[in-house]
């Protein structure tokens, strides 16, 4: 068992007295169970509230962008503001399965493939807007560089939200090969378990028959290794572009440079809280919390923390620029921000973003089931509180005074942003009782490593 | 005519990977191995040469990287050059600080793109694929050595066995 060494001073990563069989069975157990009444409820609320927003999205298209709050002076409000917290949300997924992977960070083998699903879902919420807000989705691929004698001109390359078009697509579809690729060999534990002859026609055809030669295995592992490498940089470009639709304008408040790595990190730290929020109830749900342990969610607040703590900063700088730059306009606008008609979204943004991880200092609080859900629901909350700060309170005081006004949304604006919080939910809901949740194949091979059963044998026999 | 093979199943890696460097230190050929997760230097027990599926992937950026180029110069160049924010797109060269975004996109998009399909066309993964594990144990806790036979069934039963197989069975399959 000497290829299996781990230093004894780490805690493990799976825990309870689990064998390969064991991990098997933990997790085809939810997808080969049936459903309880709490999953029909709560699928039932998250449903209702889809419903919603598809009913409010008709409404829009049928009707017009009027039906939204949107007004001459904030032309930008809700639609961007959920358009940035999703993407941004699905940032922690790829993160997690990609750089954490090149880091050679065991722990996110129990999480990487709930984090994936996330970005994908998320991602899908995302995209929703953009198109929603062209106000004639069906003309929705003229974003796509389609030939001069179709229309009228071409795209412009010169533009930042061209540039997100191909961003958020190339994010999405690789996200989508990356996920499936890792899915392949646990579909196939489901396939070759399966009982009812309809259950096993379903996953021999998403499995793509999965035979785990070992040929087949030495290029799962490298293709993943290589995707790995791509989507690191990728994910990095991908909130990078975003930030650009704002800081290649001439609005202040925007037009700052350090907006690239500042979305980044807030991407981050709103990702990893998503994460938290779905996995603390995940892992109880779904019986899994022999692998994702306290120690998984304590690791994942660190994150939480640190990147918070780089959102304050870069509050700070924000405000410190604009000061230093004698710019009166800049000025105006975060001196707006903090003490302007906005100024309880300012210091919701504050408090949520930057003093509530902080709390994570203590042990005794990340290691908090409890403490950590909260949390985690508080980050996001103040990560959309921070889109809707830079967003509305940049526009709604211009640089012509007589058309300074205040944006608040109408019905629709809130029902299309539950109809995504339905959307993204229904669609977590059913991959949690239909999708391996859990990266088995790749939980095995750090069994002998860090589960608990192969540690305490080993640490018996140095005595 | 039918081919005879024998296989032998494991249910723990390290026995499978002292199994396999036994068997070929006896110089028998070792036709198939069907493991529920990538066993680390299994491959080098086995004599797998190395995958080039890397290198397929940087070529594959690189010709994103062209299409990106030739593409954006033929839109935004020469088919239709506009004056946009005062900054004419009359040069590639000049203007290419706005393409770097979709230059780069478009490397990783055909890199990651093409290469799973390659990895997707070389090992024989697509939908609708019956699937060829001989035992269906393979996915989940088992593994399995499949060798060929050549009236060497004794011998090669009794290396087996010795070398920690829980069963061994001979199978004739047709061809």
């Amino acid at each position: 068992m000497a290829s299996h060494y781990e230093a004894p001073i780490r805690k493990p990563l799976v825990t309870g007295d689990k064998s390969y069989h064991d991990v098997t069975v933990d997790v085809a157990a939810p997808v080969e169970g049936t459903a309880n009444k709490q999953w029909w409820i709560v699928f039932g609320i998250a449903l209702t509230a889809f419903l919603w927003g598809v009913g409010c999205i008709i409404y829009t298209i049928s009707t017009g962008i009027g039906t939204w709050g949107l007004n001459k002076t904030v032309g930008w409000a809700w639609d961007i503001t959920n358009f940035v917290w999703w993407v941004g949300i699905g940032h922690a997924g790829t993160l997690i399965s990609a750089v954490l992977l090149l880091f050679r960070q065991k722990w996110r083998m129990a999480i990487n493939r709930s984090a994936e699903a996330m970005t994908i879902f998320s991602v899908i919420q995302a995209g929703l807007f953009p198109i929603i807000h062209m106000g004639r989705p069906w003309l929705a691929y003229w974003v796509l560089p389609i030939p001069n004698g179709f229309g009228s001109l071409w795209v412009n390359f010169n533009s930042p939200l061209l540039w997100d078009v191909f961003a958020i697509s190339t994010y999405l579809s690789v996200s989508l090969v990356f996920w499936w690729t890792g899915l392949l060999p646990d579909f196939a534990m489901i396939r070759d378990r399966a009982v009812m002859p309809f259950q096993k026609k379903i996953y021999s055809l998403l499995s793509f028959g999965w035979t785990g030669r070992a040929k087949d295995w030495q290029r799962f592992e490298e293709v993943s290794l290589v995707l790995a490498g791509l989507a690191t940089p990728l994910v990095l470009s991908v909130h990078t572009i975003v930030s650009f639709d704002f800081a290649t304008s001439v609005i202040p408040g925007w037009h700052t440079t350090i907006f690239p790595p500042y979305f980044v990190a807030g991407a981050i730290f709103s990702g990893f809280a998503m994460v938290n929020t779905l996995l603390i109830i995940m892992r109880k749900v779904s019986n899994l919390e022999n692998y994702i342990t306290v120690q998984h969610i304590e690791l994942m607040n660190i994150v939480i923390m640190i990147t918070g703590s780089i959102v304050g900063v870069a509050y700070i700088t924000e405000l410190f620029i604009a000061w230093y730059s004698g710019v009166e306009y800049e000025q105006y606008a975060f001196l707006n921000r903090a003490t302007g008609p906005y100024w309880w979204a300012y210091w919701a943004m504050m408090t949520c973003n930057v003093f509530s991880p902080q709390f994570m200092w203590f042990k005794k609080l990340r290691t908090s089931i409890m403490f950590s859900f909260i949390i985690s629901i508080v980050v996001n909350i103040g990560m959309w509180f921070e889109r809707f700060v830079i967003i509305v309170t940049s526009l709604h005081r211009d640089y012509l005074p007589s058309s300074w006004t205040m944006f608040s949304p109408t019905f629709v604006d809130i029902g299309i942003f539950i109809g995504t919080i339905g959307f993204f939910f229904v669609l977590f809901l059913l991959y949690a009782r239909t999708f391996p949740v859990i990266a088995q194949a790749e939980v095995k091979t750090i069994l002998k490593s860090s589960g608990e059963k192969y540690k305490k044998l080993r640490d018996g026999n140095h005595d | 005519m039918t081919n005879k093979v024998v296989h032998a199943l494991y249910d723990d890696d390290d026995v499978l990977l002292s199994a396999v460097k036994a068997i070929r230190s006896d110089k028998h050929h070792i036709e198939e191995v069907y493991t529920p997760f990538p066993v680390h230097g299994l491959d080098k027990a086995l004599g797998l040469e190395d995958t080039r599926i890397a290198i397929m992937a940087f070529i594959y950026g690189c010709i994103g990287l062209c299409v990106a180029v030739a593409m954006m110069n033929f839109i935004m160049i020469e088919d239709w050059p506009q004056n946009i924010g005062g900054k004419p797109s009359f040069s590639y060269l000049e203007n290419m600080p706005s393409f770097v975004p979709i230059m780069f996109e478009l490397t990783v998009f055909f890199a990651a793109h093409l290469m799973v399909i390659t990895f997707y066309m070389r090992s024989k993964l697509w939908p609708f694929k019956k699937a060829e594990n001989p035992n269906p144990l393979t996915t989940d806790d088992k593994f399995l050595i499949e060798i060929e036979l050549h009236d060497n069934e004794k011998v090669l039963t009794a290396l087996l066995k010795k070398s920690g197989a829980i069963d061994v069975s001979i199978i004739e399959k047709p061809e």
